[in-house]
């Protein structure tokens, strides 16, 4: 903004009143909306952390489960919603990030700019922006109603596949696309096949970017709750298998006691939950940007 | 697809089969074209004639294995069939909400689209989806009309502004509220927004109640008020990212020529920054709907499930279902298929309200950038 300062020492004729009042008023408009939208996350966090703390320090909540433990005994820990959360995010990166990373290279590697790319790119935006309510309903319909399987973690994990795909699908994209050019042509200058020079030479150019989103993808899938609520039903216990119809999350773990009076020691497992819950999410975002910025500084 | 995708690659491959001519010479650079050919395959050729039988010499001597193209053939397929399945899973998500939900629809005894009862258990079905469209819609807007003109003024500060080394810390608070799960901005409405926010919306509806949408209501706690704040706050991350790269990308010229003019900063962004910038905040606000529209478990644990049969309140300051929160609650209950699909047409319709939304996005956007 150099050219503000020389402008000021130019000026002949400063600014008429109106106009400055006008700029004046969108500096504070601007200013005011920056204050409001910092306030919020600050807000939650304090919250959360606050009301959740106690709990989270204690080694019996990260070593035992709900069972057996009602809203007004004390004690009891997330290891089972932990152990859910995590697993059915698993299973959902097992099927989303494969299909995620071969959908990047279709788009990038084989069909760059022809109609086939515009209409899948079309179709990976629509998917992005289906509400997780209608992608559980969806497998509610394949799977529940027309293949007559039960409910299922199994289940939960397919629906995330829809919300954690665009995901990978788009970061794995921005990454093929930085891959520079003379990196391919020398592969194939050596009488590297296609497929050979992608895995070898395109793929682990833009890995790290790639683990960045397939992190992002996981944080996005972990926090969900609307398949957990359609798909599976809620467990106190820990339970490993993806197959029973009962599993724990973090998510349902905070639905199912959020209506608890303070003064009952439920209350106060609802917001550890939910503090356990931000970390993990935190966690993994800012080390996908950690990752994300380390790499960026390599290329420079 | 998977056929229009081969035919289209099939017909890059004459390219380098007719630019063989020119690489006998090895020295001549074949630029892109390079790019699709199999080299090997082309020196293959032409060296073929040349050295007699020595057929895996290329033009300079050196060996060239002969290379299977099944890898490729495989990969290749690989790929489509990921591309496809994307195809595939949007079209299944439509097709099959609609398969399942067309026999309740069918033996619906209400108008599905103007009718405000919800019976769906027994053998008469009478459902219909007036009141959830209001709430979704009216929360949804409500939510945007709170969160783009924060996020553009978010998004000008950071660009316009700010210092970068300023700039960086701001942007990485209002990002990380994107990782926020939806459950906990739920939890947070709840306990401690709506029990802030109670008196303001008294306050709101002692003095300008005689408007319908601001009426007084029995409980202003889990009101649609509150629930758009906080979809307003989740959509806020969205928003403010977009119109932050747009308004970051526009032409320095503009921006100096408005300066050399002699503009205030305020008359930069309103003669540069914004008209560059307003297709990239149409549809990044247009995205930031979609979401609102599809919010499920933050809404639902707001909003106060309305009574069965109590009459009907235009007001922000009433509960309400949305779609999704309606879908949700009532999860456990999806016991038999004439109900079950009540729900999935509810939710067919909010699928096919997202599309539109999102739909419209991508054309703005693309239309946006096709000008600048």
């Amino acid at each position: 903004m150099s050219v503000t300062t020389s402008d000021s020492q130019l000026s002949f004729a400063r600014p008429g009143g109106g106009r400055t009042v006008k700029n004046a008023l969108a500096t504070v408009f601007v200013t005011l909306a920056t204050v409001l939208a910092v306030i919020p996350l600050f807000w939650v966090l304090i919250t959360v952390i606050t009301k959740g703390i106690r709990l989270i320090l204690t080694s019996t909540w990260w070593l035992q489960s709900q069972r057996g433990i009602t809203p007004r005994r004390q004690g009891g820990g997330a290891y089972h919603a932990i152990v859910g959360t995590v697993e059915m995010a698993l299973i959902c990166a097992a099927i989303a990030v494969p299909l995620g990373i071969m959908g990047a290279i279709l788009l990038i590697e084989y069909a760059k700019g022809t109609k086939v790319a515009r209409g899948v790119s079309f179709m990976v935006d629509i998917l992005s922006g289906i509400p997780s309510i209608v992608a559980a309903l969806f497998i509610y319909a394949l799977f529940i109603t027309i293949f007559g399987l039960g409910r299922s973690a199994i289940a939960v994990s397919l629906s995330l596949v829809l919300l954690m795909l665009p995901v990978v699908l788009r970061a794995t994209e921005e990454m093929l696309k930085l891959v520079p050019q003379e990196l391919r042509e020398a592969s194939y200058a050596l009488g590297v096949p296609k497929w050979k020079t992608i895995l070898k030479v395109v793929i682990p150019t833009a890995f790290s970017g790639i683990v960045t989103g397939v992190m992002l993808g996981l944080a996005r899938v972990m926090g969900e709750t609307a398949p957990l609520l359609i798909l599976v039903s809620y467990a106190v216990g820990i339970n490993f298998s993806p197959t029973s119809d009962t599993m724990g999350a973090l998510p349902t773990m905070i639905n199912s006691g959020r209506d608890q009076p303070p003064q009952m020691p439920g209350y106060e497992r609802v917001w550890a939950a939910a503090l356990t819950l931000i970390i993990i999410v935190m966690l993994l975002n800012l080390l996908a940007r950690a990752i994300a910025r380390a790499s960026r500084l390599k290329e420079k | 697809m998977a056929v229009t995708d081969t035919n289209a690659t099939e017909r890059v491959e004459p390219e380098p089969a007719a630019a063989q001519d020119p690489s006998v010479s090895p020295v001549v650079d074949h630029g892109p074209v390079a790019l699709h050919s199999p080299v090997p395959r082309v020196a293959h050729h032409v060296s073929a004639p040349s050295t007699d039988d020595q057929v895996d010499r290329g033009p300079r001597g050196i060996k060239l294995a002969k290379i299977s193209k099944t890898g490729d053939r495989v990969f290749r397929a690989l790929a489509s069939t990921s591309g496809l399945a994307m195809v595939l899973i949007v079209l299944f998500v439509g097709i099959f909400l609609l398969a399942l939900a067309l026999p309740s629809l069918r033996a619906d005894q209400d108008n599905f689209f103007t009718s405000r009862n919800w019976t769906v258990a027994g053998n008469q079905l009478r459902f219909g989806i007036a009141g959830m469209l209001w709430t979704t819609v009216l929360s949804s807007v409500l939510a945007m009309a709170m969160a783009v003109p924060v996020a553009v003024g978010v998004a000008l500060c950071l660009t316009q502004y700010l210092h970068k080394r300023a700039a960086g810390p701001i942007s990485f608070v209002v990002d990380l509220l994107a990782a926020v799960p939806s459950i906990i901005f739920g939890l947070w409405g709840l306990i401690v927004l709506g029990p802030f926010l109670a008196p303001a919306a008294q306050w709101l509806s002692n003095t300008i109640g005689w408007i319908p949408l601001f009426s007084k209501s029995v409980d202003p706690k889990g009101s649609v008020f509150v629930a758009s704040v906080v979809l307003a706050i989740m959509i806020l991350p969205i928003v403010m990212a977009i119109s932050r790269d747009v308004f970051a990308q526009t032409p320095r010229d503009h921006i100096e020529a408005a300066l050399a003019l002699g503009a205030t900063r305020w008359e930069v962004i309103r003669t540069a920054v914004l008209p560059h910038g307003r297709s990239g905040v149409i549809s990044a606000s247009m995205l930031g709907l979609g979401r609102a529209l599809g919010e499920t478990i933050a809404v639902m644990i707001i909003l106060t499930t309305p009574a069965a049969g109590s009459p009907f309140s235009p007001s922000i300051f009433a509960g309400g279902e949305t779609f999704a929160s309606k879908i949700a609650n009532n999860a456990a209950e999806f016991d038999s298929p004439s109900k079950t699909g009540a729900y999935i047409a509810a939710g067919l319709v909010l699928f096919l309200i997202t599309f539109v939304v999102n739909a419209m996005a991508r054309v703005i956007a693309e239309r946006g950038g096709a000008k600048s």
